[in-house]
């Protein structure tokens, strides 16, 4: 019998799938938040708190997707994928954010490393995903406009 | 006064028997008296409009006389304005199409060639073009900003397109200001309308969908919630033709009517959507009917492949040829076919052996005088018309001087428009859209509030007056700039530059947001400082509803008080860094 997609939206959204969800999250995910770096004013602070370094290492094998233009700054649409083997966190960076660090997941092994979101955004800015995989830091990038719209033709 | 049909025949005889008209496009079709007969090519002829804005009857629409490109699009079609435009696709000066495709001695030309458009006059030509080719093999297709633009269409919230849309016999659409309306009158409209609306760049959101909405959209699974493409059989050949809606309109108009809906252009769904019709329907051609605008569907022939045909609408270029762009899995034809039901585009399909082998294209300018009107189209519009007519005829002042709006900065229209929001709201400054809909009227025609609600009307009228920092006006005219003049077409939204009144300031397109915009001065020579607060009036806000009254109420109001239309000063900027640009002809400042 197939699911469709509602049903699975609704599934989870009424806590069926929570109870997977808080399986997956153990203690550690909670160990590994980092107040500093989610408090930190700058990302190059933001992501020195979190991961001693602001130097990840551009890859192919991180994909970030984001709209060239957000419909909405408020919830603006970002998705990470990995390809690289031993992913141990995905983080999201915006640069132009009050505090830039908008969200860390945690992977736990043997997890898809794909995971997608919302942000908020003010204005428009640089967007980075920053993966860590057996210790190592990757990232991809990319720039989000935030326009005040109108005066469509 | 403007000739008779007969005349303006004789003249097109003329003109063809002496050579002087190129041997492409449109003039080629003039060798005989009557500029209308093509000469049949292939097996599928697909007709193409886009953009008439709800207008109905004949219209006067002048071509910009601005319409810059910036980094790889300065010199290319559809940047190119007056004889560079002519010069660029050999077309004869003073002739018929040149008065088609530039604003080149406008009033001069409008006066002996006479109005354009009108949906009884399209329908004559569209029914001559489908039967001298054969109906069978023929689509008419409709590039959308169809049900907006016209008095009418506003009262019966886009119904009176629709079932003039029928009558026309439109077979696919997809769209932009259709999605002004709210989400629940644009379903109904498309229900009433006998053709296939397509859209593969709309989706559901995910809230929608927890909410219900599967109830209504086209697939659940994808989140499609308009039919993405359609396959049709025409002329022995199998084509799919994939719409794609206006990428960006929730940001450039309200997103309070269509919440539920989230646009973009998706480059990677197109993609996937081309590979599986290349690799699941068995189609010989695949053709994408857009609303992204010129450049946009540029650069997305660029990064898509397997697309044959592009036809294009939303940035209203009236381009006399396709231009062609090479990609990965061959060539993309992108066609832009102007706005107001000014011009029809024919594109003769060679289609054999599972692919487009060549092709046939001419653009056609929709001259009202040349083309008897269709009479049920006519009984059509004047029963749709019948009910408003009082409000749509109202005579409020003479134009003095060409009332236009179409141009990448301020038309006398709109200098209209943003003199009366300052005179009625009693401002010192005032904002008017960039939009590129509005006809144009004649010196010593009757401004009626037609003509007026050419120029405004839209579902969110109300118009506002409020105090704004100089340092807020900037950002505004930085922002708008940019969506405008910025080089990566992605980054663009259409429209043009925004329309001020009240003061003046330089613009250098070829910079970068924050700096493009400088020596903002009010007329009375004083300079706007970004701290100081300015009373503001404008309209048409996408963001929450304005309290004011209707931006077209406003208008007449100025109009009728100061008893003829004209201008005082026209309020465009001084412009750097643009000599030698091929967008810029005839620029007033």
């Amino acid at each position: 019998m197939s699911i469709n997609r509602r049903t699975v939206v609704k599934a989870i959204a009424t806590g069926g799938a929570l109870i997977g969800a808080s399986v997956l999250m153990p203690k550690i995910a909670f160990a590994a938040w980092s107040k500093d770096a989610f408090q930190a004013k700058e990302q190059t602070a933001a992501m020195n708190a979190l991961f001693d370094s602001a130097t990840p290492e551009e890859s192919a094998e991180v994909t970030l997707k984001a709209p060239d233009i957000a419909e909405n700054g408020a919830v603006v649409p970002v998705t990470v994928v990995s390809t690289l083997s031993g992913v141990e966190s995905m983080s999201i960076f915006i640069e132009g954010n009050p505090s830039p660090l908008a969200a860390e997941f945690i992977i736990p092994a043997g997890t898809k490393a794909d995971v997608s979101t919302r942000v908020r955004m003010g204005k428009s800015t640089k967007v980075t995903a920053v993966v860590k995989a057996n210790g190592k830091l990757y990232s991809a990038a990319k720039e989000v406009k935030v326009t005040i719209g109108g005066c469509g033709g | 006064m403007s000739m008779s049909r007969r005349e303006f025949a004789q003249l097109l005889g003329l003109a063809g028997a002496a050579g002087v008209l190129p041997s492409t496009g449109f003039a080629a079709t003039k060798h005989s008296a009557d500029p209308y007969e093509v000469a049949n090519f292939g097996n599928v002829r697909l007709l193409h409009m886009t953009d008439c804005h709800a207008q109905l009857l004949p219209i006067y629409f002048r071509e910009p006389n601005v319409n810059l490109g910036m980094g790889a699009a300065q010199g290319q079609a559809p940047h190119l304005v007056g004889d560079k435009l002519l010069n660029h696709f050999g077309i004869t000066p003073n002739s018929l199409e040149a008065h088609a495709f530039s604003c080149l001695q406008y009033e001069e030309a409008a006066a002996k060639y006479g109005k354009v458009g009108g949906f009884a006059h399209i329908k004559t030509l569209v029914e001559r073009l489908r039967e001298s080719y054969g109906r069978e093999k023929t689509l008419l297709l409709d590039g959308g900003d169809t049900w907006q633009g016209s008095g009418t269409s506003y009262k019966t919230r886009g119904m009176d397109m629709v079932k003039a849309a029928n009558e026309l016999g439109v077979d696919v659409m997809t769209g932009h200001w259709e999605f002004t309306y709210h989400q629940e009158e644009i379903l109904k409209n498309i229900k009433a309308f006998d053709g296939e609306f397509l859209a593969q760049n709309v989706f559901i959101t995910e809230d929608a969908l927890f909410e219900g909405a599967d109830e209504y959209i086209h697939d659940e699974d994808t989140g499609h919630v308009f039919q993405p493409y359609s396959i049709r059989e025409i002329g022995g050949a199998r084509i799919a033709i994939i719409g794609q809606a206006f990428p960006r309109t929730k940001i450039a108009n309200p997103a309070r009517f269509i919440p539920d809906w989230t646009f973009d252009i998706y480059d990677d769904r197109l993609q996937e959507q081309v590979d599986h019709i290349r690799g699941s329907e068995n189609v010989d051609a695949v053709i994408v009917l857009s609303h992204n605008g010129m450049d946009v569907d540029l650069a997305m022939a660029n990064r898509v492949s397997g697309v044959d045909v592009i036809l294009g609408g939303h940035t209203h270029d009236g381009i006399p040829a396709p231009t062609i762009v090479k990609n990965n899995g061959g060539k993309t034809l992108v066609c832009n076919v102007g706005s107001n039901g000014k011009f029809v585009g024919v594109m003769d399909l060679d289609i054999r052996e599972g692919k487009v082998q060549d092709f046939r294209y001419r653009l056609m300018p929709v001259f009202s005088e040349l083309l008897a009107p269709d009479a049920a189209m006519a009984q059509l519009i004047t029963d749709i018309r019948e009910p408003y007519l009082p409000w749509l005829t109202e005579a409020l002042a003479p134009a003095d001087e060409l009332m236009f709006r179409r141009g990448n900065f301020n038309g006398t229209f709109d200098q209209v428009i943003c003199d009366a929001l300052r005179s009625v709201n009693d401002a010192q400054i005032s904002l008017s859209p960039g939009f590129r809909w509005g006809t144009t009227v004649l010196k010593g025609q009757m401004v009626t509030m037609e003509h007026v609600l050419d120029q405004t009307c839209l579902t969110y009228p109300e118009t506002y007056v409020r105090e704004m920092k100089g340092s807020e006006l900037k950002l505004i005219l930085e922002d708008v700039a940019d969506n405008l003049f910025n080089p990566e077409p992605y980054l663009q939204s259409g429209g043009d530059m925004v329309r001020v009144g009240g003061f003046d300031y330089v613009c250098d397109p070829v910079e970068t947001i924050g700096k493009r915009i400088t020596e903002m001065t009010l007329d009375n020579g004083e300079k706007i400082e970004a701290d100081k607060s300015y009373k503001v009036s404008g309209w048409a806000t996408v963001g929450a509803r304005s309290e004011g009254a209707d931006i077209w109420d406003v208008v007449a109001e100025y109009l009728k008080d100061r008893k003829v239309a004209s201008i005082d000063k026209l309020n465009t900027p001084k412009l750097k860094n643009v000599e030698g640009n091929p967008g810029i002809v005839d620029y007033p400042a």
